[in-house]
């Protein structure tokens, strides 16, 4: 506003879209690109849609059929999860999402919320799984939807930090055996697309099992993620424990502290501060590759709007059910995009 | 160490005595443990995998890669039939996965490098588009990206049917894929490859030359401009030196699809765009950073020498900005390779999609999957040394 006050609009349209002949050709096509655009997107997703769960209505409609969405939207969010029991996971989605919160604050870390995370996941687990406190319990293969990729998503990382820790030690360490069982696990899991881990999952893990014993596919692809997401992760650990000058590592030497209270308490404080913009990256791009368990037949939310959309009537409105989901995943990961970046800028301000 | 440096002159130094906790010997303890540990879960892996395959009767081994597959394959760049073994519908597999991750890097680097320049745009508009487009497409998971993708492409309410499609200078655009006119063999058209092979080549062999001479004269070449035209008029030569073909293989309506000319399915189309874009997003990002990270002295300093914008930018920037965007950009090529294997959810028969059909049909899950995870290890390890001995080559030009 106060900027506005001082230049007048239209030096700054001149400033920012005309200031050269390029630049101005530039500005028309893109305003005329849009004027063409815009319109018809409008149409389709607002003026010809149909937003009332009529499959009548949709056929003859031009436009977007979020009929489809209000009609399958509990589908969408929670899977085949019992219909009457989905208060559950609801409960369960808010009280994650509302753990998450604290935990994005700083001045909220501290043992609490250690403990807070602890008691959490085990309501977490009494309220999706039930089978006490009369609750009725529901087999993880129907839970499903937005509580799955959470779920998924939030065990993967809790679990898979410190093992992700433990490999980038590993690296880095003067043991040769130790340094090389984890090159070998960290470039072997980033070398092969993340679908191959999955199949071993889903595949493979059976076989290695002994007779008798059978671990049900939602724990298998749990196991899958955390490895997975531990080799990327023990990457970025490296990187921040690249970045510690060699004095740090030398005056806890000097000091005769042991190597766990060297790494402990000197190392991986200022080692992991660094690492937090990058680690978030990683956890977005983890996040989103949790959609892959559509291909082993899991029903999170993209295999839950796959689902949606196998009702005859419905079918040719999978891509509003796409839209829909795409939005989703688009909230969680540009809110973790926008706190990696204000952490960075804190980290800065701290450092400086 | 004290009993060490007091020692009285004459006498041998005594060896430390050599306790647990020593740091050698913790060492060797430590690593020894967890070896035994490594190994005896791989021994303990194994045994029960002998145990559960005799239950099954799966036979192990690679010996049905010999067998006749008995499963037809939608799209292959070579022949390839039911008739034909399981192991060359798996070279059949690999190589789609090749075209498609191949043009996907080729497409994804262009427009990456005008998603890149446009976000740094000094035109506010787009700016604006540009870094919407990034932020939007980052934050979506490619697989829904594909399958987006692909569900327009099928959806009859999106694109017509082969029966209603409107032809377009010869071509259609259908839900059943794409289909243009192809040229109808002929040498010239073989002549004018050859002139383009010549072409780029002669380009090559004037741009070294141009370049040597300037370092040593200080004379300028118009390399870049001799260079294009080389490029452009020799194939159009020795296509017309060789009869000048112009014969085209139209598609056409027959019954109820297309036929004749060339086609790429929706699959394919699918999988291209979704790799693409999104890959296109991140490279943007990798581009716009690479672009921000060369000093502004640099530019500054070169526009007090006088030399001209374009020049600044070819000579100055790009050199300094590429050492910051080589190496990401080999991972985004490798991670738009690997995403590849997201085919399998909408039917483009890719290494995985191929490989995941033998073991569905055969059982045997390790060697399919074993194949899987050596054909992109190895494309993984070369890459990464490709990339070395880049870095290695920078530092050299560096110092």
């Amino acid at each position: 506003m106060r900027a506005a006050s001082r230049i007048s609009p239209i030096d700054w349209v001149r400033a920012n879209l005309f200031n050269s002949w390029l630049n101005g050709a530039l500005t028309v096509v893109l305003v005329a690109f849009l004027a063409w655009l815009l319109p018809k997107l409008y149409a389709w997703a607002v003026t010809d849609a149909v937003f009332a769960p009529d499959s009548n209505a949709c056929r003859t409609a031009d436009g977007a059929c979020w009929g489809f969405l209000v009609e399958k939207l509990r589908l969408i969010m929670f899977g085949t999860y019992p219909y009457t029991e989905q208060w559950r996971p609801l409960a369960t989605v808010i009280l994650l999402l509302t753990l998450i919160g604290f935990t994005m604050n700083p001045r909220l870390w501290s043992r609490w919320l250690w403990i807070s995370w602890l008691v959490g996941v085990l309501v977490m687990w009494i309220l999706m799984n039930g089978g006490v406190f009369g609750l009725p319990e529901v087999e993880t293969d129907r839970w499903g939807g937005l509580p799955l990729t959470l779920i998924l998503a939030v065990n993967g990382i809790v679990f898979s930090f410190p093992l992700a820790i433990l490999l980038a030690l590993g690296r880095r360490s003067d043991m040769p055996a130790i340094k090389a069982i984890c090159i070998a696990f960290i470039e072997l899991v980033r070398g092969v697309p993340l679908i191959t881990v999955l199949f071993m999952a889903s595949l493979m893990i059976p076989l290695f099992l002994p007779e008798g014993i059978t671990i049900d596919k939602l724990l298998r692809a749990q196991i899958a993620f955390i490895l997975f997401a531990a080799a990327y992760e023990a990457e970025v650990v490296r990187g921040g424990l690249q970045a510690i000058p060699k004095g740090q590592f030398e005056a806890a030497d000097a000091l005769g502290l042991s190597y766990w209270q060297k790494t402990g308490f000197i190392i991986l404080p200022q080692a992991l501060r660094v690492v937090i913009p990058p680690m978030v990256n990683t956890f977005i791009g983890f996040f989103k590759d949790t959609s892959l368990v559509i291909i082993i037949g899991m029903f999170d939310l993209l295999g839950a709007t796959r689902l949606a959309s196998s009702d005859p009537v419905w079918r040719p409105y999978y891509v509003e059910g796409l839209v829909f989901v795409a939005l989703i995943y688009f909230a969680f990961c540009f809110t973790m995009a926008e706190y990696s970046r204000w952490v960075e800028r804190r980290l800065n301000t701290a450092t400086r | 160490m004290t009993d060490l440096t007091l020692r009285t002159p004459g006498t041998k130094p005594k060896r430390a005595r050599r306790g647990f906790y020593d740091r050698d010997v913790q060492a060797i303890f430590w690593q020894v443990v967890v070896l035994a540990l490594v190994i005896g879960l791989g021994a303990y892996l194994v045994r029960n995998t002998m145990i559960n395959l005799e239950t099954r009767h799966i036979h192990t081994g690679y010996g049905y890669l010999g067998r006749e597959s008995g499963f037809d394959i939608g799209e292959s760049l070579i022949p390839y039939s039911a008739a034909n073994t399981y192991g060359r519908a798996l070279l059949v597999g690999f190589l789609n996965t090749l075209h498609v991750a191949v043009i996907g890097v080729a497409l994804a680097t262009i427009l990456g490098v005008f998603v890149g320049i446009g976000s740094l745009s000094k035109n506010w508009l787009l700016a604006k588009i540009t870094a919407g487009y990034i932020h939007f497409l980052r934050n979506v998971p490619v697989l829904l990206q594909i399958i987006l993708w692909y569900s327009l492409i099928i959806n009859e309410r999106f694109l017509p049917g082969p029966r209603q499609a409107e032809p377009f200078f010869g071509m259609y655009l259908t839900q059943r894929g794409f289909y243009f006119p192809v040229p109808v063999a002929h040498q010239g058209w073989f002549a004018g490859l050859v002139g383009l092979a010549v072409g780029v080549l002669a380009a090559w062999a004037v741009g070294r030359w141009a370049k040597r001479r300037q370092e040593l004269t200080g004379v300028p070449f118009p390399a870049f401009w001799t260079g294009a035209f080389l490029i452009v008029a020799l194939p159009v030569l020795a296509w017309a030196a060789f009869g000048a073909p112009t014969d085209l293989h139209m598609p056409q309506l027959m019954g109820f699809n297309i036929g004749g000319g060339g086609r790429i399915t929706p699959e394919f189309v699918a999988v291209l765009f979704g790799l693409t874009v999104y890959t296109s997003a991140f490279i943007g990002e990798i581009v716009r950073a690479g672009i921000l990270s060369v000093p502004k002295g640099q530019i500054e300093a070169a526009r007090a020498l006088g030399l001209r914008e374009g020049v600044i930018l070819r000579k100055i920037t790009l050199p300094q900005a590429l050492r910051v965007i080589i190496p990401p950009l080999t991972s985004q090529y490798l991670n738009l390779t690997k995403n590849s294997s997201l085919s399998v959810a909408i039917g483009y028969p890719d290494l995985v999609n191929v490989a995941n059909t033998e073991i569905n049909q055969t059982g045997q899950a390790i060697e399919g999957i074993s194949i899987i995870m050596i054909v992109y290890l190895s494309i993984s390890l070369a890459t990464a040394a490709l990339m070395n001995w880049y870095n290695k080559k920078k530092q050299l030009v560096e110092r």
